[in-house]
């Protein structure tokens, strides 16, 4: 790979050691898929709860920390996905006392690194969202998806210790999404039949990303009716990525680089691919059995928009739940539900509001085992295709028919 | 066995590995699919449900799934609950990334379909480090 004269000295130790083991694992992946050089970024996150750093992933990080300042610290603006815990509800949710300790090591090791500590997976929603061409290194496949196909910007998927890398570098490998060959369309995709409730964009984009079954394929999706919203959007796209490893996707008309259907291609569409609301009822069916019993409801993955949060906030006015019902959003919507009584409200029904964390990155496994939780309702697909290697059986519906169910303990 | 024993691969890195190989036309997620404290795969759905992965070559079709999978591995391999290398059809960056980190053995890109050509159980080494990486099964 061709490494320009500030990589060099990277890697030849000359920035220490944290930017010369940044530089070393970027050549590694970069040669394995043939990249020519490495692009400049202008933002990373990271993703790092502690259910997947483990100790080892935090003594590594430690390790990072204990340098000199000069040599530790991040080169660009580099934030944090969802931790894996909400300091202030762990003992309610019956987090152990060692999860809680990995956690503030973790918070410690990235203060020292120089990293923002933003604990969000919809950055695009309340950060900085990145602009059409910017390359950046984004973990959290529901934040790349929506930010290659929505905005324009160019990330592929970027884990934890490579997002790390990314930010001591100021640079990342220049493959996959980063080239515009891999962002034109290689699927094409015809629903029949437009959602309404966000867990039927997120049924969708499972769908969708079932199709696809890889990341190096980028759906063309034609036949809305309409121009989704952003939290559609970010359940659509979370979906794709998580059931297909998908990582961009076109809506002619609407998305970032298909103002029309050419557009979105190179050449010719490929043979159309038509999907509709029998292959959504389908995906959805597939969760449904299970039993009526409900002994959790968790709205999460991704985290909650403020507008998500009135709508629940709304359906639990006046109502009083059974079984733990668990709203989840990002540090920075927090205090303005606070601020605009969205918190008081949910909480008036016996809900919790927690920030910052994510259901599914925050041992989940564990508090399954804790709460004696096993059968979970959610509005989240994203949410539903993750928690049954965790022991869940999930069942994915609409966030007035999971309020239900939080009220009466049942399916209805 | 009368097919090719041996299988070239597009790109691979890591160590020279021998060992029994565990195949299943599915994917792979360390988070989705695996409890990483029994060693097993603990998705209901996956092929491989219940077997155990722990020193095993895991020959698989496609990396899938979200990004955690880039530290976990590097978390199993320290506490040793660890598959001996990884065998894709198909990775993403998250499986590269992840096994760049954790020094796993990782190899992908065959001209047939891997999980086909490697019988489950098969005595397979890998050779990342050849001219042109390849797969060889030693016995099946």
């Amino acid at each position: 790979m061709l490494l320009n004269e500030a990589a060099e000295a990277m890697l030849r130790g000359d920035l220490g050691p944290a930017r010369q083991w940044a530089l070393r694992h970027q050549l590694e992946v970069g040669r394995f898929f043939a990249a020519r050089d490495l692009v400049p970024v202008g933002q990373a996150h990271i993703m790092a709860d502690t259910e997947s750093l483990g100790e080892a992933g935090v003594a590594f990080l430690e390790g990072l920390a204990a340098l000199p300042a000069h040599e530790r610290r991040v080169r660009i603006p580099t934030i944090t996905d969802p931790r894996g815990s909400d300091f202030a509800a762990a003992a309610r949710l019956k987090q152990q006392d060692w999860m809680v300790a990995l956690e503030r090591r973790t918070v410690a090791a990235f203060e020292a690194l120089g990293i923002l500590l933003t604990n969000t997976c919809v950055n695009y929603q309340t950060i900085m969202p990145p602009v059409r061409g910017e390359h950046v290194a984004y973990g959290d496949t529901g934040v790349v998806i929506y930010c290659n196909s929505v905005l324009g910007a160019r990330s592929n998927f970027e884990g934890g210790p490579s997002a790390l890398a990314a930010g001591l570098t100021a640079l990342t490998p220049r493959y996959g999404f980063h080239l515009d060959g891999q962002r034109r369309g290689s699927l094409l995709v015809e629903t029949d039949w437009a959602p309404t409730a966000l867990h039927e964009w997120g049924a969708l984009g499972g769908v969708v990303g079932r199709l696809a079954g890889d990341y190096w394929r980028v759906p063309v999706l034609v036949g809305l009716d309409r121009v989704p919203g952003s939290d559609e959007l970010k359940h659509f796209g979370a979906a794709m990525a998580s059931f297909g490893s998908v990582a961009m996707f076109h809506i002619p008309g609407i998305t970032a680089e298909a103002p029309t259907l050419a557009d979105a291609f190179d050449g010719p569409p490929p043979a159309l691919q038509r999907i509709g609301r029998a292959d959504v009822e389908r995906l959805l069916a597939a969760y449904a059995e299970g039993g009526d019993a409900v002994d959790v409801v968790v709205f999460s993955a991704p985290q909650l928009s403020l507008f998500e949060l009135q709508h629940l906030a709304g359906l639990l006015d006046g109502r009083r739940v059974l079984v733990p019902l668990l709203a989840v959003t990002s540090p920075q919507v927090k205090p303005d539900a606070d601020r605009l009584g969205l918190t008081a409200r949910i909480e008036a029904a016996g809900g919790m509001l927690l920030q910052g964390m994510c259901f599914y990155q925050s041992y989940a496994r564990e508090l399954a085992e804790a709460n004696g939780w096993h059968r979970l309702a959610t509005n989240s697909a994203k949410l539903t295709n993750i928690l049954g290697g965790y022991g869940y059986r999930p069942v994915l519906l609409s966030m007035e028919a999971c309020v239900e169910a939080a009220c009466t303990g049942r399916l209805t | 066995m009368t097919g090719p024993r041996e299988f070239a691969a597009a790109a691979a890195f890591g160590e020279r590995v021998r060992g029994q190989a565990l195949v299943a036309a599915d994917g792979f997620s360390a988070r989705y699919d695996l409890d990483r404290h029994a060693g097993t795969f603990s998705r209901p759905e996956h092929k491989l449900f219940g077997r155990c992965y722990i020193g095993r070559i895991l020959v698989l079709d496609r990396a899938k799934g979200g990004v955690a999978t880039a530290w976990m591995l590097h978390e199993m391999r320290a506490r040793g609950v660890m598959p001996a290398a990884l065998v894709l059809n198909t990775v993403n960056p998250i499986m590269v990334q992840g096994a760049a980190f954790a020094g796993l053995t990782l190899m992908s890109g065959f001209a047939e379909d891997i999980t086909v050509c490697v019988p489950d159980g098969a005595l397979v080494e890998l050779d990342p480090a050849a001219l042109r990486p390849v797969l060889r099964i030693l016995s099946a």
